[in-house]
C-alpha cells in the first residue's frame, strides 16, 4: 500500500485557502489545518460585541472552512511571538500597519515547525501569485520559501504551475497536471473552482482578514505606540482599540467612550483594571481611562462623557469615577459643548 | 475519568476555542470538560471544533450574559 502523504495547510478561513485544501484533498493527500490567531485577526465576532452587529452570523471562517472541508483544525495562539514581527518587520509595513510579507513568513515558518513536530511531509497555502500587492507578488514568492526555511516543501497549490517545481511534486507525492495556475487579482477563477467543488456562502472579507491592513485601526495603533513613547502592546491595547470611540484630548491620556449598548457591556470587563467614568443621573456611555490622569483631567473627561450622555443639553449631568484601587467618588459637571470636543482630539 | 472546568469568560473568539482546544489536548477519553464563558461565538465556534475534532457536547446553558458548555472528551 502506497503511503499517504499529510500536509498541513495554513487556513485563514478566506477562499482560497478552502480551495488549496480542497485540490489537495482531490489528490489524496491528508490534510490538516493550521490557523494562526495573532490578536489582529478580523473576526465576526469582534463585529459582534455592537449590538447593531449582533443579526450578523457569529461564526469562525476557519472553523467553518475546515468543516466544509471534513479536516482538523488546529488554532495556534501566536499574539505573544507575533509582537515581534509587527513591531520590527525587516520588509516594512504595507500602506497601514501590515507587515504582510514578514507575516506570511514568520507563519510559514511556525507550520514547517508544526510539520516537524507532527510528522507531516508538506505545507500548503491559499496563496495566489499578483494577487496581494505586498506579499503575493511574484518577486517576493522566493522570499517567503527562503526566509521561512520551508524550501521545498512550501507548495501553492492555486498557483503552483506559475512557480518552480516543489519536492511534492518533483518526488510525485502530487500531480503537477492537477494543480493550478491562477494569478492576478481577478477572484473569478476562484469563484469559479469554489462553485466547481459545490462550496457557497465562503468569507469574503472586503477589507482582508487583518486589522493592521485597516486605516483607522493602524491610526489608532500608532497613536497608542506615540503617547507611551514605546512600540509595544498587550492583548488588552488591541482588543480596545477595535471598539468605541477613541479621544486623545492630552497626550498622556485618552477615552475610549462605547458608542452603544454592546460596547458598553463589553468594555463592563475592563473596570477594575482601567480607571473608568460612568453616568449616574443620565443614560449615558461607559468611558474608560487609558494613561496616567490626574484629578482635574478626570474631571474634564467626565464633561466629555457627559457631552455623549442623554444630559448632553442640561446644566448638569452627574457621573461616577472609579479608579483601581479607590474610593469611587461623584462629580457633577456641565456638559461640553459639541464646539468645545476638538476634532484633532478624536484618535 | 476526571471532571474539569475551563474560565474563559471576557475572552473574545477565537481564544475561548484555543484555551479549549489546548485543555482538552491534556484530557483523557471520557474526561469531561466545563467551560465558562461570555462571547455569543462560543455557541457556534466550541460545537464547531468539537464535531471537527471529534469530541461530543454534553450540554450547552446560557444564564444571564453567561454561556456554560460541557464537553466530553472523545
Amino acid at each position: 500500500m502506497s503511503k499517504q502523504y499529510k500536509a498541513a495547510a495554513l487556513i485563514s478561513g478566506g477562499l482560497d485557502s478552502l480551495l488549496a485544501a480542497k485540490v489537495m484533498l482531490e489528490q489524496g493527500i491528508h490534510v490538516e489545518g493550521i490557523n494562526f490567531y495573532t490578536g489582529f485577526c478580523v473576526e465576526g465576532h469582534t463585529a459582534a460585541i455592537r449590538k447593531k452587529h449582533q443579526d450578523k452570523a457569529k461564526r469562525n471562517n476557519a472553523l467553518w472552512s475546515a468543516e466544509q472541508l471534513g479536516i482538523k483544525l488546529h488554532i495556534v495562539d501566536i499574539v505573544e511571538e507575533y509582537k515581534d514581527v509587527l513591531i520590527n518587520p525587516k520588509h516594512g509595513y504595507g500602506a497601514n500597519m501590515n507587515p504582510c510579507l514578514d507575516c506570511k513568513i514568520f507563519m510559514v515558518k511556525k507550520a514547517k515547525q508544526w510539520i516537524e513536530e507532527n510528522d507531516f511531509d508538506f505545507i500548503i497555502t491559499g496563496e495566489v501569485m499578483g494577487q496581494r500587492p505586498m506579499s503575493q507578488r511574484k518577486e517576493v514568492m522566493p522570499v517567503v520559501v527562503n526566509e521561512s526555511g520551508a524550501g521545498d516543501i512550501l507548495l501553492r497549490p492555486l498557483c503552483a504551475k506559475n512557480l518552480p517545481k516543489t519536492r511534492p511534486e518533483i518526488e510525485g507525492w502530487v500531480d503537477r497536471d492537477k494543480l493550478l495556475a491562477f494569478h492576478g487579482r481577478n477572484r473569478k477563477p476562484q469563484m469559479a473552482l469554489a462553485k466547481e467543488f459545490g462550496f457557497e456562502d465562503y468569507a469574503a472579507p472586503a477589507g482582508g482578514c487583518c486589522f493592521l491592513t485597516d486605516e483607522n485601526y493602524s491610526t489608532k495603533l500608532v497613536d497608542l505606540w506615540q503617547a507611551r513613547s514605546s512600540r509595544d502592546y498587550e492583548m488588552d491595547d488591541i482588543m480596545l482599540l477595535k471598539i468605541g470611540r477613541h479621544l486623545r484630548p492630552k497626550p498622556y491620556f485618552k477615552l475610549i467612550v462605547g458608542r452603544e449598548e454592546g460596547e458598553n457591556k463589553f468594555m463592563q470587563g475592563y473596570t477594575k483594571t482601567y480607571t473608568n467614568i460612568k453616568t449616574v443621573s443620565h443614560a449615558g456611555p461607559l468611558c474608560l481611562i487609558d494613561g496616567p490622569a490626574d484629578k482635574d483631567d478626570l474631571l474634564f473627561a467626565a464633561q466629555m462623557v457627559a457631552r455623549y450622555s442623554q444630559g448632553k443639553n442640561e446644566d448638569n449631568v452627574i457621573l461616577s469615577i472609579n479608579q483601581p484601587n479607590a474610593e469611587p467618588y461623584e462629580v457633577s459637571v456641565k456638559p461640553l459643548a459639541a464646539s468645545e470636543i476638538k476634532q484633532e482630539w478624536h484618535v | 475519568m476526571s471532571a474539569h472546568t475551563l474560565d474563559v469568560r471576557r475572552l473574545l473568539c477565537p481564544m475561548p476555542v484555543i484555551r479549549t482546544q489546548n485543555k482538552v489536548n491534556e484530557l483523557q477519553a471520557g474526561d469531561t470538560l466545563v467551560v465558562s464563558c461570555t462571547d455569543p461565538g462560543v455557541l457556534n465556534d466550541i460545537p464547531a471544533w468539537c464535531r471537527i475534532n471529534g469530541h461530543k457536547i454534553l450540554s450547552t446553558k446560557e444564564h444571564d450574559d453567561e454561556i456554560i458548555i460541557e464537553v466530553e472528551v472523545c
